[in-house]
């Protein structure tokens, strides 16, 4: 029994805002199947008692003082984006016309 | 003088400092040496020549000025394309970031700078560093300098290739399972993963935050130490930066180059002879270098760390689940392209065709098995277990570096394969990472020497040590050194 299905690769592109296409569903399935297949032997682990680690170097809280300095220049950010107008990113519409 | 493209980055140093070579002749023979040789190889997505003119020239003033010169002064050094260099174009080889120029520096590449040395471009990887063959760039393959039909590593590849190729002496890559070592150990260069901490992630485009680790390549042992020593250290800007003093990397290396391992004791780890799939002449060269470490006079000890066999697939978890995340920031306002905004599609439908057309088939692969791994139902089964499998194998290294000082195996399974060979059957391309990425999941150090050939390419031996110990990998790695050939490729 296959581990993924196409339905569901469709539908976790969908979350990760890809526009996937058609061919692309059909070999990621499969390949994501056989990636699954390997890793889901992280199942044999007997890990219950076992503490997750996310950081391998155990830093908390790390903080600084709190002293301002200054940031990139406007201009020197904006430069690097798609589309800026009046000092800004621009975006595309994100509400739909009355 | 002769060809100084053939000198180590130490000597490449001392001829500068000595008024032998200016630096500036040093930076014209290096970017000479890659207009000739790199439409071949394609090691560099950009060559900064007037950035590199620039930096050489400074150098000779400050000499000409009396000025006292660090360890590495005018020498060359290629960068890894996944560290911002600011108004120098950087892509992380994709195409979403096609044309941008960062307007910052990595702390890596601002500590290269303020050591003197001269940045000669940015070096072509797999995209996002998700790869083990540099062929999932999306500006073409890497070729590697030992035979053009085969892969040089990756996902650091460029920078492997251009130091085995003699285009830099010295270069930066970045090794999140395995992505320094894999591309050093398959172009016979060395490569090292500091501790994780150890070198700042400020400024690295993120692929997986609580594993990647910026690093050097070099032609041998002390090259990379005195590289490493230049760009290590704490960095406030990186809240995962360790807060200690830099291990004595190049010291270590010094000392190891006396060839005298007495008193050091070597670890072989049964679980990994009992992998399956790695060549017959990758593990005849391995153990080889193995009863080469007793000949110098350390003692070998065989021991188990049980959970290694898991390592591989608790990485393939937790790297894509970081990158689904990470990789959120690409979405067509701040940087990079936007594709589809012709005034009728809404915010989202311009994201999802930004993505499409901007991320190549590995980076979507990931971050959609991230996004499955990380979604309701599933992320205590996968990233949950996965980051248990993590506390398994540190506690497999704590106690194997109870009974030794360092761990060894071979870097790699496989020498360089040929393109296209694996690129569409992902578990074969994963399976190169197969002894890197225990390191990675531990956060301690690793390092690829070169161990010689089999069937005439590249072996690396691996050389794994405790956390925040990177010095005692140098110092067996510097005395592994002083009984091989150095291996030149015929380019």
């Amino acid at each position: 029994m296959s581990a993924i299905s196409r339905d569901e690769v469709a539908h976790l592109a969908r979350l990760a805002r890809l526009a996937v296409t058609e061919d692309e569903l059909d070999r990621f399935a499969g390949q994501l199947d056989s990636i699954l297949q390997h890793v889901a032997r992280i199942g044999e682990v007997a890990a219950d008692d076992i503490p997750p680690t996310s950081h391998s170097v155990p830093l908390v809280n790390v903080m600084r003082a709190d002293v301002p300095e200054p940031s990139l220049a406007r201009e020197d950010v904006l430069a690097g984006a798609p589309d800026s107008a009046e000092d800004r990113f621009r975006v595309p519409r994100i509400l739909d016309e009355e | 003088m002769t060809d100084v493209t053939n000198l180590t980055a130490a000597e490449l140093a001392g001829v500068i400092a000595s008024g032998e070579a200016s630096a500036a002749e040093v930076a014209e023979a290096f970017l000479g040496r890659i207009e000739a040789e790199d439409g071949a190889i394609n090691a560099f997505l950009h060559v900064d020549a007037e950035g590199a003119r620039a930096a050489a020239r400074a150098v000779d003033e400050a000499r000409a000025a009396g000025r006292e010169l660090g360890p590495l002064a005018g020498v060359p050094v290629a960068v890894k394309d996944i560290m911002t260099t600011k108004g120098v174009p950087t892509t992380a080889a994709s195409k979403m970031l096609e044309g941008w120029k960062p307007p910052y520096d990595a702390t890596v590449v601002e500590r290269l700078k303020a050591a003197g040395t001269v940045m000669l471009g940015k070096t072509n990887m797999d995209e996002f560093a998700m790869g083990s063959s540099t062929e999932y760039s999306a500006y073409g393959p890497t070729r590697n300098p030992w035979d053009l039909s085969r892969i040089p590593g990756g996902s650091s590849g460029g920078s492997s290739a251009a130091v085995a190729s003699r285009m830099a002496p010295l270069s930066l890559g970045t090794d999140t399972g395995g992505s320094i070592r894999q591309p050093g150990a398959v172009t016979g260069t060395v490569g090292a993963k500091p501790t994780y901490g150890g070198t700042s992630r400020y400024g690295l485009i993120a692929f997986s935050s609580s594993l990647d680790t910026p690093g050097p390549f070099a032609r041998n042992v002390l090259d990379a130490a005195l590289l490493h020593e230049v760009i290590a250290g704490h960095d406030r800007r990186d809240s995962t930066s360790i807060p200690q003093p830099v291990p004595p990397v190049v010291a270590a290396a010094r000392q190891g180059a006396t060839g005298d391992l007495t008193g050091m004791r070597v670890g072989v780890v049964r679980e990994f002879d009992e992998a399956e799939g790695a060549e017959p002449g990758v593990i005849a060269a391995y153990k080889q270098a193995v009863e080469t470490l007793g000949k110098l006079g350390a003692e070998v000890v065989e021991l188990s760390c049980p959970h290694f066999p898991y390592a591989l697939p608790a990485y393939y978890l937790i790297a894509p689940s970081e990158c689904s995340s990470n990789l959120a920031r690409f979405d067509g306002v701040r940087y990079g392209v936007r594709t589809g905004d012709d005034g009728h599609n809404s915010l989202e439908e311009v994201m999802a065709l930004t993505r499409e057309a901007g991320f190549g088939p590995e980076v979507k692969r990931r971050i959609i098995l991230g996004t499955y791994a990380l979604s309701a139902g599933y992320v205590d089964e996968y990233y949950g277990k996965a980051q248990k499998v993590k506390t398994l194998i540190t506690r497999d290294f704590t106690a194997a570096f109870e009974q030794v000082d360092v761990l060894v195996s071979p870097t790699t399974p496989f020498t360089a394969f040929e393109i296209g060979s694996r690129t569409e059957d992902p578990v074969q391309m994963y399976l190169a990472d197969l002894y890197t990425i225990p390191s990675n999941l531990y956060g301690g150090p690793a390092i690829s020497v070169p161990c010689g050939l089999s069937d005439g390419l590249p072996v690396g031996l691996q050389i794994m040590a405790p956390t925040m110990r990177d010095d005692l990998m140098y110092r067996v790695g510097a005395a592994f050194e002083t009984t091989q050939t150095p291996l030149v490729p015929q380019r």
